[in-house]
């Protein structure tokens, strides 16, 4: 009883002591989502831990043996049992049916005009690839995985050629977002918490995960008053002695300034045409020099 | 122990005698009454022994990597005599670190929840629960043992390996654990891994067969289905979940060792590692992934299920009160176990699986609430006006259903799709099933353990102690295991070496440390059960042969049984075991092994055909 009382303000204490952090700012639109389901079923379920907790204390309190007395022989009684397997059986349709809805608004194809952005895990950096103007990323082969060529493009595949793979990683705020999620070696996991994105990367089985950001970075540094605010990219999956140094950031920015960005950004062939005369199947390959320099992805 | 003589066989009365094992004649060696015995009690002693010994072995491995979690930035050069080189100018090694928590997994998962708990209240409570000499084949439930031995040693060893013990996580997913060059514990310490898993499946399918088995056929006169006490309906439940997932889980580590050995590729695909392209194409590391769970769905239920039996047994005998709806108990406990079988991918939600599955299995795995809540409302019934006496083993037991609820309420939050994209894989995963599994299957442990002490020893453990031992305990698991959802809810990823690089993690330093410092204090708090027990056996107080006044029939025989437990014909049995406060009664309780006849004044009208 005492561990009761004293537990349940400790857990009440401890909890509002650690609200404002684990309640970490949502940057996505189906984060939102996320969030309210959470803590929702937190309600529902934070009701029925208090009432059974405090019933099982609270009996065991009261019923302490005592030599005259004798328990109440009670050994069934069926309607209660059908009582008290109907009510979590609705409760749970319900968080089912609602959990449902969610999962599949967020897991739905992504819709046509989303920007793509392919992301590679491997150990232990990601690297980012955009379609660069075709807006199609070019094939990639493991066998052609070189220390120039991380990813393996095969640069005979024309939609490869004006591929960007930038040192930073930066996406436009208020437009959907498609990243096309692989691995080079071991599993790996994408995840955003801040976006509330989490898919795995699987070498051999590419995956995706998409997301509208609501917020830029500067936004967030506003709103929680941290001038560095990043929004971080974590492995989330173990992948080795540096899993946990899996690092890398994400950009969000207004429209125009990614715009501007990304017209700094040059192919990636465009500094290194060895890799083009390097082809195993050179035909029909002409690098359109015109356009370098002011890709941009399509819009 | 009292005389035993293996010889003897079923219905053969066995000679008994009083004596203390010290003076006791031995009609058998040593080594084979102690060591390769076919008693189902020695064995089970075996198993709880070795128990316990794996797990201060689990324990002291987390407490290593909690001080890493806890004081990141510390050096910790004292550590460097017991860890030798994995201590590396005073900072542990991170793939040693990796190896600590793949270890600490399978050991406690493997070795003391399912060898250490089914292995020992299986095999001790089933004969003498069902009215039987023994178990159906003593002989294979004496390779079953061995074969976990063997299992242990193999394992054991593989821990001071150079390359070090298998580091790939306990679920061991390839391509990381296939592959050497990716870690250095992907080579022979995975080997060992693999190759002792093997033999621990022979064991626990060994022990399985046998107890299932022994419950269909052994049963004595009157031991109907429905007059079974709760405890062997979750054994023999546990020994078929075993039976049907244990082959998988062998498949799935077969696979492995051919992709790892012999250059199949049934899990790799498309593969750059350390500098090399691989040949493997076509094999997918999702397939191990399915395969993988479904044993390891199953098998956490397998760890929990011996648990609701025991704690079931121990609150109604301390409540001195019927366990309420026995049947509604029963039918619940079918239900968790064939739900088991169909929610094994909701581990699985973001690991590129269809999304129409991830529906299907949120559905599946969220329905597995209901039988768990009825559960938990039957225990909450039992309680209710009854005359409670608290023993260890009864607190251990309340703590139990506490933890359960706590651990249980969370996998709702998990089993819904939609929220793991963000729980996935971070510690609020590690505080569910350490609540809900690690520390409720452990409390039951703790529970049958105190509660069965005076029937394995003849001796009684200390109860002041057990009172210290349970409420450090208690206090130890939540201080532990709560705050670790707060940081889980942040998104802080498990299995991480160093949480400092990131921004959004480093504000959990504090309760980082408060976790490390409550988890080795709990840790600690363990070594006084170690004294009672240890103690006990030689010097604690003796019992008396049914010191709970129990009904079930392992009190009706000698303090010290010998092999073939009961010295005389076997009791036939006349009645459900939760007879307790029976209206009209003369005592508050009436064994299975009392007539109706003897019982007039408390008969209910629907037994007076009985009498
Ligand atoms: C109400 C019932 C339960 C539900 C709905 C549930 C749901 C889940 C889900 C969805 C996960 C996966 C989380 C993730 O990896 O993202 C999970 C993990 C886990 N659960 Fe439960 N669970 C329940 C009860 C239990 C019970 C009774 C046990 C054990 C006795 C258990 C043991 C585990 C374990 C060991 C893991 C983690 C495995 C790992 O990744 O290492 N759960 N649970
Ligand atoms: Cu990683
Ligand atoms: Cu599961």
């Amino acid at each position: 009883m005492l561990f009761l009382v004293i537990g349940g303000a400790a857990f009440i204490w401890s909890f509002q002591n650690a609200e404002e952090r684990i309640h970490i700012p949502v940057g996505s639109v189906h984060g939102v989502w996320i969030d309210d389901m959470f803590w929702l079923t937190m309600v529902v379920i934070g009701i029925v831990f208090v009432i059974t907790q405090i019933l099982l204390f609270y009996y065991s309190y009261r019923y302490q043996y005592k030599e005259e007395k004798r328990a109440y022989f009670f050994p069934h009684n069926n309607k209660l049992e059908i009582i008290w397997t109907m009510i979590p059986a609705v409760v749970m349709a319900l968080l089912v049916f609602k959990g449902w809805k969610t999962w599949t608004k967020i897991t739905d194809p992504a819709p046509k005009e989303a920007m793509v952005v392919e992301i590679v895990g491997k150990q232990f950096n990601w690297i980012a690839r955009y379609p660069g103007t075709d807006n199609a990323l070019g094939n990639v082969r493991t066998n052609l995985i070189d220390a120039t060529n991380e990813l393996g493009i095969d640069f005979s595949d024309q939609r490869s050629v004006d591929d960007i793979l930038p040192s930073e990683i930066h996406i436009p705020k208020g437009r959907p977002i498609l990243f096309k999620i692989r691995s080079r070696d071991v599993i790996h996991s994408f995840y955003l918490p801040h976006f509330r994105a989490q898919m795995h990367a699987v070498p051999g089985m590419p995956t995706k995960f998409w997301f509208v950001p609501t917020k830029t970075t500067a936004d967030m540094a506003t709103e929680t008053g941290n001038p560095d605010f990043k929004y971080e990219l974590v492995c989330n999956q173990i992948c080795g002695a540096n899993h946990f140094a899996m690092r890398a950031v994400v950009i969000v920015d207004e429209p125009e300034e990614f715009q501007k960005w990304m017209s700094t950004q040059k192919a990636f062939v465009a500094d290194k045409p060895e890799l083009l005369k390097n082809l195993k199947n050179p035909q029909g390959i002409v690098l359109d020099t015109k356009k370098e320099g002011t890709n941009k992805a399509a819009l | 122990m009292a005389s035993t003589d293996i010889s003897l066989h079923n219905n053969v009365p066995i000679a008994h005698d009083e004596h203390d094992h010290e003076h006791d004649h031995h009609d058998q060696p040593f080594i084979f009454k102690y060591i390769f015995s076919q008693d189902h009690k020695v064995i089970a002693k075996q198993f709880l022994i070795s128990g316990i010994i794996w797990a201060f072995i689990g324990g002291a491995l987390s407490s290593l990597f909690r001080l890493q979690l806890g004081w990141p930035n510390e050096t910790m050069p004292f550590l460097e005599p017991i860890l030798g080189k994995w201590i590396e100018g005073g900072k542990l090694n991170q793939e040693f670190y990796l190896a600590l928590v793949t270890m600490h997994g399978t050991i406690m998962v493997f070795f003391v929840l399912t060898a250490g708990l089914s292995g020992t209240f299986s095999n001790f409570l089933i004969p003498l629960q069902i009215g039987a000499r023994d178990m159906a084949s003593g002989f294979l439930n004496m390779l079953s043992y061995w074969f976990f031995f063997l299992s242990s040693v193999i394992m054991f060893t593989s821990l001071f390996l150079e390359t070090g013990p298998a580091s790939a996580g306990w679920t061991i997913y390839p391509p990381l654990s296939a592959l050497p060059q990716a870690i250095p514990g992907s080579g022979t310490g995975m080997t060992m891994w693999l190759v002792a898993m093997v033999f621990f499946i022979v064991s626990s399918l060994l022990g399985s067969i046998n107890y299932i088995s022994t419950i269909i056929n052994l049963r004595t006169a009157g031991m109907s289905m429905t007059k079974l006490p709760l405890t062997i309906w979750a054994f023999f439940l546990t020994a078929v979940l075993g039976v049907l997932s244990f082959p998988v889980l062998f498949s799935a580590a077969l696979l492995l060792v051919f992709d790892r050995s012999f250059g199949t590729s049934f899990y790799l695909s498309d593969i750059y590692v350390a500098g090399q392209a691989l040949s493997n194409t076509g094999g997918s590391p999702i397939l191990f992934q399915h395969l993988f769970w479904f044993l390891g769905h199953p098998e956490v239920y397998i760890v929990i299920l011996p648990g609701f039996g025991i704690v079931s047994e121990v609150i109604a005998t301390n409540a001195r009160k019927p366990i309420f709806g026995y049947r509604a108990m029963i039918g619940s406990m079918l239900g968790i176990s064939i739900l088991s079988f169909v929610v094994w991918a909701h581990h699985m939600f973001v690991s590129g699986m269809n999304p129409f599955l991830g529906s299907v299995f949120m559905f599946l795995t969220l329905i597995i609430a209901v039988p768990s809540a009825v559960k938990v409302f039957n225990w909450l019934a039992t309680l209710w006006r009854g005359n409670i006496i608290f023993t260890p083993a009864m607190l251990f037991s309340i703590g139990f259903v506490s933890l359960f609820i706590s651990g249980g309420l969370t996998g709702i939050i998990l089993g819904n799709s939609a929220l793991d994209i963000q729980l996935h894989n971070t510690y609020f995963v590690v505080a569910h099933f350490h609540l809900v599994m690690g520390s409720s299957a452990f409390f039951g442990m703790f529970a049958g353990v105190y509660h069965w002490f005076p029937k394995m020893f003849g001796r009684m453990m200390d109860e002041k102690l057990g009172y210290i031992h349970f409420w450090l305990t208690f206090l130890g698991v939540y201080l532990v295991f709560l705050p670790m959802h707060y940081v889980g809810i942040a998104g802080f990823p498990r299995r991480y070496y160093s949480w400092t690089a990131f921004e959004t993690f480093s504000q959990f330093a504090d309760l980082n440390m408060f976790i490390s410092a409550a988890a080795i204090i709990a840790w600690f708090a363990q070594f006084i059960f170690l004294f009672n027990f240890v103690y006990s056996i030689f010097r604690g107080r003796r019992a008396d042969a049914n010191p709970w006044r129990s009904n079930t029939l392992e009190w009706t025989t000698p303090i010290h049984p010998g092999h073939g437990n009961w010295p005389g014909a076997i009791p036939a049995v006349y009645r459900w075991p939760y007879d307790y406060s029976k209206p009209g009664a003369e005592e508050d309780y009436i064994p299975q092994n009392i007539p109706h006849s003897e019982t007039k004044s408390s008969n209910l009208s629907s037994e007076k055909e009985l009498e």
